[in-house]
């Protein structure tokens, strides 16, 4: 479709200015908050740009609280999660993609449907009697309800891809199937990997609601902490967005760089996660 | 003769079975996982929404008795109607933008690598860092949002601070978080479409709207569907966003379902009741992506 002349051009380029100027205003504030002193921050009309910007926030951020700690705890627990998911989801997407299983994708499909909160309350009961409370165990495991689906489900859409008779060609000169997917399929389906690895980390990094739950005052992961202890114990609103900024920027990089491999991702799956 | 025939029906047999034994045992790893942390806590669920249960106490047999006491809580019935007020706009306006987002993001501009990662940057983001944002953004005083309306000569909005106005507010964040969702499922569909209609129909001398009209929408329908099931699912089982803004509140204002159920399990610790929430909840989320997947079945766009 090709626009007609000046005025549709100028039109089109509008309406993309005005769909993604939303999210260039948020996080432009968020920037300006974090960057602005307490007094321009409450300040009534609000100052945009800070003059002249200020680190204090980030300062006030990593002295009053433990914020490497949860951070440490975030990226564990993320590394951990996404690790284990793509060791067990990986085979997985091979076998189902491969046997054509689609009742078993359904299954994994009940993960994507079902809010994160009707697994949290057995599981917390679980881990309470398994005495596994105050450790990052049960927020890792309890993690892998996202990260292993979204991993299964982007795998199946990249095996079902691949060209069968490379494999069957390796399986007729003697493989045994676990060769075949080791050395034939597992290369070819490196791309794939990548985006399933990048997804997972992402949406198990943003998970809130497991954190929230389970985590006690020293497994707390970044979102968590960001909400209970910056929240409640410090008002002020340039430490807060200084924080949200910091636990969010990670997210925004890998999404900057990757943007190819996790729009490919998303499209294929309609991945979300919790 | 009889013996070729046994070794022509047994090479069958392993080529029919074939594709589907061989693979399973990549599979049972992840079965296993899935069993347990899945399927297991579902039984689990099932079984303790038919008992009183408070944590630290033990679990004692109630029959049906929490299901029936839900049906007749107002808090749970107030909680499901806000659930589909909520749910209603936070899936009309998303659909709607996201589908006009991806006929945008469809064509060929400058930029539109740069222009299509910053839309998505809202989805992207960790949601209780943005909700911070939004909340700081809400305040009825200082707020960002309160100055840009009076500058324009608009009445100021007490946002989520307000009763009224806590749902409509909740569910621009949402809109704001969840259009890029909409818009790649359909931008999928948009890409995987043949070219030739399109031609024929400008040798006619179609106009760009009648070609999406007749054309664009009837084909991309199906795609469409899925983001609308993926979209209403969503919307049904938000929590981040709501619990950072308003947490429920003012008072229980914006108490949707999943909110409900989280202040029955991990503020008052009532396990089994909570139970029951937690499955009447998933029998909703299962009748409407039911419903809608029929839909799909059996309207085709016309």
């Amino acid at each position: 479709m090709k626009m007609r002349g000046l005025p549709g051009k100028i039109g089109f380029a509008l309406s993309v200015f005005a769909l993604i100027s939303p999210a260039i205003l948020v996080f432009l504030w968020m920037l300006s908050l974090a960057f602005k002193n307490e007094v321009d921050n409450t300040a009534f009309p609000p100052v945009f740009i800070p003059n002249p910007p200020t680190l204090d926030n980030f300062r006030a951020v990593f002295e009053k609280n433990n914020f490497f700690h949860y951070a440490w705890n975030s990226i564990i627990v993320s590394f951990t999660a996404t690790g284990l998911a793509l060791l067990l989801g990986v085979p997985a997407g091979f076998g189902i993609a491969k046997s054509k299983a689609s009742k078993a994708a359904a299954l994994i499909m009940i993960a994507r449907v079902t809010p994160g909160l009707s697994y949290l309350i057995p599981l917390f009961l679980i881990f309470q009697w398994l005495g596994l409370t105050g450790t990052l165990t049960p927020i890792i495991i309890t993690h892998l309800v996202i990260t292993v689906p979204i991993v299964v489900w982007v795998m199946i859409g990249f095996f079902e891809g691949l060209p069968a008779e490379l494999e069957e060609a390796a399986l007729v000169d003697g493989a045994t199937i676990w060769q075949a997917f080791r050395f034939v399929a597992l290369p070819l389906a490196r791309p794939g990997v990548t985006v399933a690895m990048i997804l997972s980390f992402i949406f198990s990094w943003n998970n809130f609601i497991f954190g929230v739950v389970l985590a006690g005052r020293t497994t707390r992961t970044l979102p968590v902490a960001v909400y209970n202890v910056l929240t409640f114990e410090q008002i002020s609103w340039g430490p807060l967005a200084a924080a949200a900024l910091l636990v969010t920027a990670p997210v925004l990089l890998l999404t900057l760089l990757m943007q190819k491999e996790i729009v490919a991702g998303l499209t294929a799956g309609g991945v979300k996660g919790g | 003769m009889s013996a070729t025939l046994a070794v022509a029906a047994a090479q069958a047999k392993t080529k029919t079975s074939n594709y589907a034994r061989i693979y399973w045992p990549f599979v049972v790893p992840a079965g296993l996982l899935v069993f347990a942390i899945i399927i297991a806590p579902w039984v689990f669920t099932l079984i303790m929404s038919v008992h009183e249960w408070k944590v630290g106490e033990d679990p004692a047999f109630v029959g049906l008795e929490n299901y029936i006491r839900l049906f007749n809580d107002s808090r749970f019935q107030w909680a499901i109607l806000r659930t589909v007020y909520f749910t209603t706009l936070a899936v009309l306006f998303p659909m709607v933008l996201g589908i006009a987002a991806a006929v945008c993001f469809h064509k060929n501009f400058p930029f539109r690598g740069l222009a299509r990662t910053i839309f998505i940057l809202p989805m992207m983001a960790t949601p209780v860092a943005v909700a911070l944002v939004w909340t700081m953004m809400f305040h009825p005083q200082l707020g960002v949002l309160n100055y840009l309306l009076t500058s324009i000569g608009l009445p100021a909005s007490e946002w989520s601070y307000n009763a009224v106005s806590v749902i409509p507010t909740l569910v621009l964040v949402e809109t704001w978080q969840w259009t890029p969702l909409v818009m790649l499922i359909v931008l999928g569909g948009l890409a995987s479409l043949p070219q030739d209609p399109y031609e024929a129909a400008k040798l006619d001398g179609a106009s760009s709207w009648q070609m999406f009209r007749h054309i664009t929408l009837p084909l991309v329908w199906p795609h469409i569907i899925v983001a609308l099931v993926i979209r209403t699912i969503d919307a049904l089982k938000a929590f981040d966003t709501i619990f950072v803004i308003s947490n429920g509140g003012p008072g229980t204002a914006s108490e949707t379902l999943n909110i409900f159920l989280y202040q029955t399990a991990f503020a008052y610790y009532n396990m089994g009741y909570a139970s029951a929430i937690t499955v009447v909840f998933f029998i909703l989320i299962m009748l409407v992506s039911l419903v809608l997947f029929s839909a799909r079945q059996k309207t085709t766009f016309q």
